[in-house]
C-alpha cells in the first residue's frame, strides 16, 4: 500500500517543470528572489521542492558535468517530524505521505529541529504562520493519480508506484548498468527508510545529500526514552511518597518522645 | 500582619526595572501583533533562539532550586534548610511563570497552545515538557496558596494545609521528570548537535545541573536579596547547602568524562576549536573551580567563597545550555544567529518582571523567617530616614 517515489539523477535535465508543477498544484507563490531552480535554489515556505545545480566531475577522465538534484520532504517511513509534534499536526498517512494539519499546529518548530533532512520551513513574515512542506499531493494519491511533479517529468526521472516495487527497480538498474551508478540508493536505509529513492552516477555526497545520516530510525532514540517515563514517573512518585511519610513519622515520634521527656 | 497593608517600596533600580519591564511588555505585545519574523532574527536555518534558549531552558533550570529545596525539606525532612524553602518555592514559582510566558512568545500560532491538551503527540518529548510544566506551575501556584492565604482570603488556608503534603511530592515528581526531558529534547538531534554535547545521557545532565544549581541559584539570591533588603542571608544553611550541590556535581563530572571516553568524544575536547573552547570553558568555570571552592571549607566558608561558587555554577549552567542550543548547532546548520535588540529587550524585561515579582511578594508574606524579617525592617527604616 506504501507509494513512493524513485528519482533517477542521471534522467533529469534540468528543465524544472516539476517545480512549476508543484507550484500550480498547491497555489505557491514564485518568488524572484528565492528561485526554485538553479545553483542559489532552495526550499523555503513557498518551495516544496527545488532543482538545485551541482556542478561536479565524473569518470576516470573527470569530465565535467552538470546534475540537478531534485529536493523535496523524503516521507520518511518513522518521521522524526510526526514523532516529534506535540499536538499531531504532522501524521504518516498509511499510503506514504506525511502530511501537514494547520488546524492542530502550535508553531513550535521542533519538528525543524527534528527532522534529519532539514525540510520544514516556516512562515516568518506572517502573523499567523504555518509549517510549510512537500505533502506529496495525498488528495491525488487517493484518487490514484501520482504527485503532480512526478506527472509531468518529461524524461521519467521521477518514477512513482509502489515502495517494493520501486526499490526492486532500483536495485535492478544500478546493477545492470554497475559501471555507470553509484551503489547505492539514498533512501533505502537513511533515518530507518524514506518514500522517496534516489539512484545517482555521481557520489550523493557532492551532490549535496546528508549521507552521515544515521540509519536507524530517528523516533528510536526519543521514543526509547519516552517509554522509561511512565515506569520512572510511578517509581520516583512511590520512592517520594515513602520518604515523606518515613520522615513524618519519625518526627511525630521523636516529639512525642520529647513530650514524654518533658513530661518526665 | 494586617490584612490589605501592601507595601511597595521605590528605590531607583526599582525604578529601572520598572521602566525595563514597561519596555519588555510593550514589546511582547508587538510581537503577538506583528509575528516572529519581523521581530527576531530567527529564520529557517535557525528555528529556535534566545527565548527558548535562554528564557525557557535555561530559565527551567535556574528554577530548579525549588524541587531539590523542596526535596530536601519537605521529603527527606532535612529541618536546617527549612529557612530557606519558601524563598527557593516562590523564586521557582517566578521562574516557571516566565518561563510560561517566553514558551507563549516563541510560539507562531499561540491561540493554539491549549491544542496538546487534546491531540496527544504523546510520542513527543515536547508533550512531556509541555504537561509538566504546565502542571507544576499549578502546583507550585497552589503550593503558594498555603503562603497566601495567611494574609489573604485566610478562610482557605486549612485547605490548602491540607493538600500540602499531595502537592509537595507531585511538585518534586514532574520536575524530576521534564528537567530530564528538556535534555532529551536534544537527543533527536542524533547527528547534528556537536559530539561533545550529544548524548543518550543528556536527559541525566539536564536533571543533574538543573538539581545542583538549585543551591547555587538560593545562594545568589540570598546574598542579592540581603543587599536589597538589608536582611542577614543564613550562612550555614547555604554553606551545607551548596556541599549537597558539590557531591552532585561531582558525580556529574565524573560521569560527563566518562560518557566521553565511552562516546570515543574526548579528544574534541582539547581540538581548540571554538567547541572544545566553549566545553572547556563550561566545564572548568561551571564545574571544576567551584568543586575547589566547595570542598576547600576555608573558602566555603567566606562569603566571597560562597558568592563565587554561586555565580560560577549558575553562570556554568547558563552556558551549557546556551552551548547545546547554539555553539554545538553552528557547525551543522552553519550561518549564524544572533538576538535581535526586541529578543533582548523582552528577555531583559521578563526577568525585570521577575525580580520585581519577588521583592513585591517577600515584602507583603511571610518568606523569610520572620525574626530576621522584623530586625531588617527597622534596620531600612534607619537606612531609609538616614
Amino acid at each position: 500500500m506504501s507509494k513512493a517515489v524513485l528519482v533517477d539523477i542521471t534522467k533529469c535535465v534540468g528543465c524544472g517543470s516539476c517545480g512549476v508543477a508543484c507550484k500550480m498544484w498547491n497555489n505557491l507563490e514564485y518568488r524572484k528572489e528565492s528561485p526554485m531552480l538553479g545553483k542559489d535554489s532552495k526550499l523555503d515556505a513557498e518551495n516544496w521542492t527545488n532543482i538545485k545545480l551541482v556542478e561536479t566531475e565524473t569518470g576516470a577522465e573527470k569530465q565535467s558535468v552538470w546534475r540537478f538534484v531534485k529536493n523535496q520532504c523524503l516521507h520518511c517511513e518513522e518521521p522524526a517530524c510526526v514523532s516529534a509534534c506535540f499536538s499531531k499536526a504532522l501524521q504518516k498517512t498509511k499510503s506514504g505521505p506525511v502530511v501537514y494539519h494547520t488546524n492542530l499546529c502550535v508553531g513550535c518548530r521542533y519538528c525543524m529541529l527534528a527532522c534529519p533532512f532539514d525540510i520544514p520551513k516556516y512562515e516568518w513574515g506572517k502573523v499567523i504562520p504555518r509549517i510549510r512542506k512537500c505533502q506529496m499531493c495525498p488528495g491525488r494519491i487517493k484518487e490514484g493519480n501520482s504527485p503532480a511533479c512526478t506527472e509531468v517529468c518529461p524524461t521519467n526521472a521521477l518514477t512513482f508506484g509502489e515502495h517494493k516495487d520501486l526499490l526492486k527497480q532500483a536495485r535492478a538498474t544500478i546493477n545492470n548498468n554497475n559501471k555507470k551508478y553509484v551503489q547505492h540508493i539514498f533512501g533505502e536505509k537513511e533515518a530507518g527508510g524514506t518514500a522517496w529513492l534516489y539512484i545517482s552516477d555521481v557520489p550523493f555526497k557532492e551532490l549535496g545529500f546528508r549521507t552521515d545520516v544515521t540509519t536507524q530510525a530517528v523516533p528510536y532514540y526519543t521514543e526509547s526514552i519516552m517509554h522509561l517515563t511512565p515506569a520512572v514517573g510511578l517509581t520516583w512518585g512511590a520512592l517520594l511518597t515513602g520518604m515523606y511519610v518515613y520522615n513524618r513519622r519519625r518526627n511525630t515520634i521523636a516529639n512525642e518522645e520529647n513530650d514524654n521527656k518533658k513530661g518526665k | 500582619m494586617a490584612a490589605k497593608n501592601w507595601s511597595f517600596r521605590m528605590t531607583p533600580t526599582r525604578a529601572v526595572l520598572m521602566a525595563l519591564a514597561a519596555i519588555g511588555g510593550a514589546l511582547m505585545v508587538y510581537r503577538l501583533v506583528v509575528g516572529l519574523g519581523p521581530t527576531t532574527n530567527l529564520s529557517d536555518e535557525w528555528p529556535w533562539g534566545m527565548w527558548i534558549g535562554f528564557d525557557v531552558l535555561t530559565g527551567v533550570a535556574l528554577a530548579g532550586g525549588g524541587y531539590s529545596t523542596c526535596l530536601l525539606v519537605n521529603i527527606m525532612g532535612i529541618k536546617k534548610f527549612a529557612p530557606i524553602a519558601r524563598a527557593a518555592l516562590l523564586t521557582s514559582l517566578i521562574g516557571y511563570l516566565l518561563v510560561m510566558v517566553g514558551l507563549f512568545l516563541d510560539i507562531g500560532r499561540w491561540f493554539n497552545f491549549w491544542r496538546p491538551f487534546v491531540s496527544w503527540g504523546h510520542t513527543s518529548i515536547l508533550f512531556e515538557v509541555f504537561w509538566c510544566v504546565s502542571l507544576y506551575t499549578t502546583v507550585q501556584l497552589l503550593e503558594f496558596g498555603e503562603i497566601a492565604t495567611e494574609k489573604v482570603g485566610k478562610r482557605w488556608h486549612n485547605i490548602f494545609k491540607k493538600i500540602l503534603p499531595v502537592l509537595l511530592i507531585v511538585g518534586v515528581l514532574l520536575p524530576t521528570l521534564h528537567q530530564s526531558s528538556l535534555g532529551s529534547l536534544y537527543v533527536i538531534e542524533v547527528g547534528k548537535l556537536y559530539p561533545l554535547w550529544w548524548s543518550l545521557l543528556l536527559p541525566i545532565f539536564f536533571l543533574m545541573s538543573s538539581f545542583f544549581v538549585g543551591p547555587a541559584m538560593v545562594s545568589l539570591e540570598s546574598l542579592l536579596s540581603s543587599r536589597a533588603t538589608g536582611h542577614k542571608p543564613e550562612y550555614n544553611v547555604l554553606q551545607s547547602l551548596i556541599k549537597i550541590a558539590g557531591y552532585m556535581m561531582l558525580v556529574y563530572l565524573v560521569l560527563k568524562i566518562g560518557d566521553l571516553f565511552y562516546r570515543g568524544a574526548a579528544g574534541l575536547v582539547f581540538a581548540g576549536n571554538l567547541e572544545g573552547n566553549m566545553f572547556l570553558l563550561e566545564m572548568i568555570a561551571g564545574i571544576i573551580i567551584p568543586l575547589i571552592i566547595c570542598f576547600t571549607p576555608k573558602l566555603r566558608n567566606s562569603k566571597a567563597g560562597l558568592a563565587t561558587f554561586s555565580v560560577l555554577v549558575v553562570a556554568g549552567v547558563i552556558i551549557n545550555r546556551m552551548n547545546v542550543v547554539f555553539t554545538g548547532m553552528s557547525d551543522y546548520i552553519g550561518g549564524s544567529y544572533f538576538p535581535s535588540a526586541i529578543e533582548w529587550l523582552v528577555s531583559i524585561g521578563l526577568v525585570a518582571m521577575g525580580v520585581l515579582g519577588y521583592l513585591f511578594i517577600v515584602e507583603n508574606f511571610n518568606i523569610v523567617p520572620k525574626e530576621h524579617h522584623e530586625v531588617h525592617e527597622e534596620t531600612d527604616a534607619v537606612r531609609h530616614t538616614a
